[in-house]
């Protein structure tokens, strides 16, 4: 990036703001309609019951539980991503950074909703919270699911907050142009900033705790999802690969949304002198070697399982393998990893495109993926006579296409109120570059004044 | 804004805010009656530099250890509370290891609790109304000023400002000089 004056940033940054093209209208309302028609699939299933899915006996775990896991995964797009760079003083992480946090706190929210809409009586979600009930009992603490409930809330509440920290001193920068009703919103959101030497002091210290402590909690949230799993005695379930087997997958999502995400941003507000084909190039390198630690788990597990030869293990092995779900596990393997690593790996085909293509991939690949650890080893348990199969109804399947069209709804709301990019943490990183070539250009000077 | 008296300048840069300082140390204001503000952070300059010697970790340690027991106690309460004896079989009523986990979770969420409280209260945040503040800062201008100088001493002030480099001096209070 050419380097700009701040006034350039702040225009630059600020536009997506107050210019509303109709393009957008016309998305946005796209989106809202395929959520509208979501939402009423789910009142439907809500008014007939669970009878509308595709769940039936034995496979209870479905589209929904494919869709909690991996929108939970995909969460790992942004606190993680951001905190590991941010801890790591990565510079180019700048303009990064917010792009990915917004994606880890709308997706875990699509998440963790999952489990709500999974079931057959959503209004009694609340009977998962820790109190005892009318009847005195208390939800079981031993059980995974509860687990769930934790690690998503501390994680949500993690995530929000390391999402609005940094937001304050642009919400400052918007109250001081904004006049009116809008001067007062965002003047209540700065909560009072005002840009003091103390106050840059704690929001960064306070920056680095949360970096610190969402790191573990990012880990531990997709350990338990995994967990929900291999706690059960399921073929091809219980497995101690499951939790770095999961986290890995989380992060290789996650990686993979954030690029689609910056290269939508990038192309419709404009953006292209801030998100540059090297933000592109270091996030492929990171999809590459996630891809090949993907490869890696994958092939370990299904090495383990079939050097065990467990005839149950092997039953939903060869199912996947060579059975009906066979062309789901293959178009999983082309999409995560035959498609990706020559595109990511060969540094000329890693352009914008190219990582794009690659990461249109891994998300349809991953998201193959969770579906074809739940449903296979549901369909063959331990007691032959209680195999099945599975079939998605349209309700399910609508319901999913709902929450990507949310996704994208509220990614799109979002970069209307708030600058996608942090603009004082992008004046910061140049200040910081133009510091370093000015003391370069001194220690040359005073070298060539010496000689 | 408040009333607070106050002579301030609005430097282009940082090397000219950080010659705005020491012009008004050098005449004798104490460190801690100099108001700075700043649209980024601009670490390693003089002007910048705030106390940093701050408890915010302790904090978030303590929030933790907080958080950290109240889990376990949640964790064991819910389980020895359980209204129908468990025949447990010889096993223990309360299970070490998911309790471990709610209880690691719970740490977690008490720091991170912890650390926004202590951001909120150290850095006087959730207080809307500004007694000295300018607009400017946002569009990339640096305040350097005063608060509370003696009334001889303004002209003094303005004038070592504006050498320094300042764009433009004003006041509030009774140095208001729009």
């Amino acid at each position: 990036m050419a380097t700009k004056t701040p006034e350039q940033i702040n225009e630059d940054l600020l536009r997506p703001l107050s210019v509303v093209s109709p393009r957008y209208f016309v998305a946005l309302a796209i989106f809202l309609a395929v959520v509208i028609v979501a939402g009423s699939m789910f009142g439907r299933q809500i008014y007939d019951g669970l009878g509308v899915t595709g769940l039936n006996r034995p496979v209870f775990w479905a589209f929904y539980i494919t869709n909690f896991v991996f929108w939970i995964g995909l969460s790992h797009a942004g606190t993680l991503i951001s905190a590991i760079l941010r801890l790591c003083n990565a510079t180019w992480r700048r303009p990064v950074t917010r792009c990915a946090e917004v994606i880890t706190v709308f997706s875990l929210s699509i998440g963790a909703s999952f489990p709500i809409i999974h079931l057959g009586r959503p209004w009694l979600a609340f009977w998962l919270f820790p109190y005892p009930s009318e009847r005195g009992i208390w939800p079981n603490i031993r059980s995974p699911l509860l687990w769930d409930f934790f690690a998503i809330n501390t994680y949500l509440i993690g995530s929000v907050t390391f999402l609005l920290l940094p937001m304050l001193p642009d919400f400052a920068l918007i109250r001081d142009r904004a006049s009116g009703f809008r001067k007062r919103v965002y003047g209540f959101l700065a909560l009072g900033w005002r840009g003091t030497p103390k106050q840059w002091h704690r929001l960064e210290t306070a920056m680095h705790i949360m970096a610190i402590a969402i790191i573990p909690v990012a880990v531990s949230v997709h350990s338990i999802v995994s967990w929900d799993f291999a706690m059960a005695p399921v073929p091809m379930w219980h497995s101690t690969i499951f939790a770095p087997y999961f986290v890995a997958g989380a992060i290789f999502s996650g990686i993979a949304a954030l690029i689609i995400a910056m290269a939508g941003l990038r192309k419709f507000l404009h953006l292209q002198e801030y998100l540059r084909p090297i933000h592109f190039q270091n996030l492929g390198k990171l999809l590459l070697v996630m891809s090949l630690l993907w490869f890696y788990f994958v092939f370990s597990e299904r090495l383990t399982g079939w050097y065990g030869n467990e005839k149950y293990e092997m039953s939903v092995f060869w199912v996947t393998q060579r059975g009906s779900f066979a062309p789901l596990f293959w178009t999983m393997v082309f999409c995560n990893f035959l498609l990706p690593v020559p595109i990511l790996a060969i540094k000329k085909l890693r352009t914008i495109t190219g990582t794009v293509i690659a990461s249109i991939g891994v998300v349809i690949g991953m998201w193959i993926e969770r579906f074809l650890i739940i449903v296979p080893s549901l369909t063959r348990k331990y007691l032959p006579f209680s195999w099945g199969t599975y079939r998605p109804s349209w309700t399910e399947i609508i319901i999913t296409a709902g929450t990507f069209a949310a996704m994208a709804l509220l990614y799109m709301l979002f970069a209307k109120v708030v600058p996608i990019i942090a603009v004082w943490e992008l004046k910061a990183g140049q200040s910081v570059e133009r510091e370093h070539l000015e003391t370069i250009l001194a220690a040359s000077e005073a070298e060539a004044g010496a000689d | 804004m408040a009333s607070v008296d106050s002579i301030y300048g609005l430097f282009p840069d940082p090397g000219s805010a950080d010659r705005g300082l020491k012009a008004l140390q050098s005449a004798g204001v104490r460190r801690d009656s100099i108001l700075v503000m700043s649209p980024e952070p601009f670490e390693g300059y003089e002007f910048a530099r705030s106390d940093r010697r701050s408890s915010m970790p302790w904090i978030a340690a303590l929030g933790g250890l907080v958080g950290g027991v109240s889990g376990y106690l949640l964790a064991w309460y819910t389980q020895v509370a359980y209204p129908s004896r468990i025949i447990s079989g010889g096993m223990p009523l309360v299970s070490k290891w998911p309790s471990g986990i709610v209880t690691y979770e719970l740490t977690m969420l008490g720091a991170i609790l912890a650390t926004i409280i202590a951001l909120l209260i150290s850095a006087k945040l959730l207080h809307w109304k500004f007694d000295i503040y300018d607009p400017e800062v946002s569009y990339g201008k640096i305040l350097i000023g005063v608060v509370d100088p003696a009334s001889e001493s303004r002209m003094d002030f303005e004038d070592r400002l504006r050498d320094a480099g300042a764009e433009k001096v004003k006041g509030t209070g009774r140095f208001n000089l729009a």
